[in-house]
């Protein structure tokens, strides 16, 4: 691997940030020049969040554009089908299996599209679980973000050993059995 | 030692190692964390001031003070600011003067998208304007050292792509920077007249001769590649050249004012086609037209939103990127914001829209009631606005229609510059009604402590503005404060202010629910049996409330358990989930 663009998308609020700032740490300890651009602000509330992670030999742009992602992490199956026009030829979509109705739906002037990972599936590479309930199961539904990094983990072959450092780093003490463990269920998830 | 830094934070970082003494901001996305990365350093004084012009104040007092002082906006938080800016540019500093302030193209969390760039040329101040999180922190150095040797304040001007990305920064050591003496000095410090008109002489000298320093300074640099196409760029522009025409030659500006118009013209003339690449309006491009040169720029590229690589290539050069088709057939619904699970204004929202109120709106969380289904604001211009703007309704259109409307301002914001409005209503003998959303704290910005909140910028206990009575002191003689969750009772208290014929201030009081302290207990569930479908409960527009056509269903990993909805339920049907 010599670059990676990769896509966080989801719900304002489902800790995006906290997943973004893990993975720029890997980055670093993979010696990458990377850059992790996210937006602050009116979007986070509830609105639909992108946040951008790219690494290489040198990065430039902190954007990644339309046909240009490696990798899309989607928090949410609505976003996931956002986000798709986003993927390169061959690239590769983890999609947590949870839907949060966006308010048009919820006040009836929209539909929530039906059957998402058929679609989905039918064209692209998706690799698709419910991380809320495993993260529950865990311990704290909280952990959604690092489920969904121990898949990307295994989808990228980067040794896991620099993700729990990096995960080891990142994440408060008190909280940090829990994730790993998240992390040990996403990463065992797709073998 | 490398580390991963946003931009705000490198700034930030920039400041500690420059040994700056004084930090102050008012909150204002993209802008907001320089300060509260600035608050981790102990060795800075920092504040949240009540708004921009303070905060800029604050940090030329601590200048001519001796210390370097540092002072972080957004772009429209600067006009707020213009008022000092202008002159401190005539008097100078003694300590170095940094002002920092964040564009938003693309209005990704702002009222419109100037550009602040054009402050630097009007206000005869420097700019500075670095292009990834490096850059940031050295940067504000360099503008703490040409402040002190020109003796002016300089500006380092962010956009939201540079203040929002993470990248790499070597860090350094913070330097022994001494306080500086404080002398009296009325012939620069005091701007009247006679020697505001000597100051200005001295202004136009060091423009004349930044002008020339702006050549030599290293902060302008010219990458040669290609003789064919030669790119003029800066800020988050360069990076976007840098990935869409990796051959071309760049010349990468670091000053944007004043310009290097030498080395411009020396660039021009290496090369065959010149562009200019900047975002928003053709500052640069203006320029180098005035100076003789043939240049392309805004005549191919947009001067609304966010530029990027793609968007180079495809207006400059017609190169389409190849996407992937979206997943066919269904139309993908948007999301835009909401107020969260919760939220003490879904309490507010509902009653005003109840009564078919008048709604002369403000700036921050509770600005997304104009958006479905509320659709409860009618306007929204400024910090501090809709407390003039209700004013100025009822003076056009009299007692009536005065009676149907009410301006609605957060607590912050009052401070910010809602008081100045309701000083205004009361002594120019208006009626308005105004409600003030305390919920005590600095929400949309993400948690900053207020003067109303009774906490300092490092967490530490302070005098809390008395909001009831300091409408009191300015003349308003019915105040009532009500919880907004108290549905029946705001909606009297409301109907009884907007009927009065004098000016009324409700506070409506109940924290953020995002705050660490505010607990409610267990989730909701609508129960299948006692539900009418009558659908009230989706006037007040929760997220965590789900019509699944036929029945209505509470989503538990959304919900909170605020209850407003059971408390607007007239069958008793939303109840405690679990146990």
């Amino acid at each position: 691997m010599d670059k990676l663009n990769l896509l966080i998308v989801g719900v304002g609020g489902q800790g995006t940030l906290l997943a973004s700032r893990i993975l720029g740490t890997v980055a670093l300890k993979l010696d990458f020049d990377v850059k992790v651009s996210e937006v602050h602000g009116m979007s986070q509330r509830g609105g639909s969040v992108v946040t951008y992670v790219k690494f290489g030999k040198k990065v430039y742009s902190p954007l990644i554009e339309k046909g240009e992602a490696d990798l899309v992490i989607a928090f949410e199956e609505l976003e996931a089908l956002r986000w798709t026009g986003y993927l390169k030829q061959g690239g590769k979509m983890i999609v947590n299996e949870q839907e949060i109705n966006p308010m048009p739906v919820i006040i009836g002037k929209a539909k929530y599209p039906e059957n998402i990972l058929d679609t989905l599936k039918a064209g692209l590479s998706i690799y698709s679980l419910d991380a809320l309930e495993i993260a529950r199961r865990c311990g704290t539904q909280k952990a959604v973000n690092i489920v969904l990094l121990g898949v990307m983990a295994r989808l990228t072959g980067i040794d896991r050993e620099i993700f729990v450092d990096a995960i080891h780093e990142v994440v408060p003490a008190k909280v940090l059995e829990v994730n790993l463990k998240a992390f040990e269920e996403g990463y065992n998830y797709h073998k | 030692m490398k580390k991963l830094m946003l931009g705000n934070e490198a700034v930030a970082r920039g400041a500690y190692e420059a040994g700056c003494a004084v930090a102050a901001a008012y909150p204002g996305t993209p802008s907001t964390e320089i300060t509260e990365y600035i608050a981790k350093y102990d060795e800075i004084y920092s504040e949240w001031s009540p708004n921009e012009k303070v905060a800029l104040e604050v940090a030329i007092g601590a200048s001519i003070g001796g210390a370097r002082a540092i002072c972080s906006m957004k772009h429209v938080g600067l006009n707020v600011a213009a008022d000092p800016l202008f002159t401190v540019s005539y008097s100078g500093v003694n300590g170095g003067l940094v002002v920092m302030v964040a564009d938003d193209p693309g209005m990704h969390s702002s009222q419109n998208e100037q550009d602040s760039r054009f402050y630097a040329r009007s206000s005869k101040v420097p700019m500075l304007e670095p292009s990834d999180s490096q850059e940031c922190k050295d940067f504000v150095k360099y503008a703490f050292e040409i402040s002190e040797q020109f003796d002016c304040p300089v500006i380092v001007r962010l956009t939201t792509r540079v203040s929002h990305s993470q990248s790499a920064v070597e860090t350094g050591e913070k330097e022994d920077i001494k306080l500086k003496a404080y002398v009296k000095d009325a012939d620069k410090y005091v701007m009247m007249p006679a020697m505001a008109r000597k100051r200005h002489v001295e202004v136009e000298k060091r423009m004349a001769a930044l002008r020339d320093f702006s050549n030599t300074s290293g902060l302008n640099r010219i990458e040669m590649g290609s003789e064919d196409i030669g790119i003029i760029t800066s800020g988050i522009s360069y990076q976007y050249v840098k990935e869409a025409v990796p051959g071309a030659s760049v010349l990468k500006i670091g000053m944007v004012h004043p310009i290097p118009e030498k080395m411009i013209s020396e660039f021009a003339f290496k090369v065959k086609t010149l562009y200019v690449v900047e975002e928003l309006e053709p500052f640069f491009e203006n320029q180098i037209l005035k100076m003789g040169i043939k240049v392309i720029g805004k005549q191919k590229l947009p001067v609304m939103g966010e530029l990027s690589a793609q968007l180079i290539s495809e207006k400059l050069f017609d190169i389409k990127g190849e996407a992937v088709q979206p997943a066919a057939g269904q139309p993908i619904p948007v999301r835009p914001p909401v107020m969260c699970p919760g939220c003490p204004h879904r309490g507010m929202f509902y009653v005003l829209k109840k009564l078919k109120l008048n709604v002369s709106g403000d700036i921050g969380c509770y600005t997304l009631g104009a958006l479905p289904p509320n659709e409860c604001m009618d306007t929204c211009i400024c910090m501090g606005a809709s407390i003039g703007v209700a004013h100025g309704l009822e003076m056009a259109r009299g007692r009536d229609f005065r009676k149907k409307t009410v301006a609605v301002i957060g607590d912050s914001t009052f401070i910010h510059s809602g008081i100045t409005g309701l000083i205004d209503v009361v002594y120019n003998k208006g009626n308005s009604t105004v409600l003030i959303l305390d919920n005590s704290i600095t929400g949309m910005t993400g948690h900053q402590h207020n003067p109303t909140t009774g906490f300092t910028i490092k967490g530490e206990p302070t005098k809390q503005v008395d909001l009831e009575l300091l409408c009191k002191a300015v003349g308003v003689e019915r105040v009532t404060i009500v919880d907004p969750f108290d549905v029946k009772e705001f909606e009297k208290v409301v109907r009884a202010e907007i009927d009065a014929d004098e000016p009324s201030v409700i506070i409506s009081q109940r924290p953020c629910a995002l705050l660490k302290n505010v607990r409610f207990e267990g989730t909701q569930k609508i129960s299948r049996e006692k539900c009418k479908t009558c659908r009230v409960c989706m006037k007040i527009g929760c997220p965590a409330i789900v019509d699944k056509g036929d029945h209505l269903e509470i989503n538990p990993a959304l919900c909170v358990g605020c209850k407003l909805c059971t408390k607007i339920c007239s069958f008793g049907a939303i109840e405690r989930a679990g146990e």
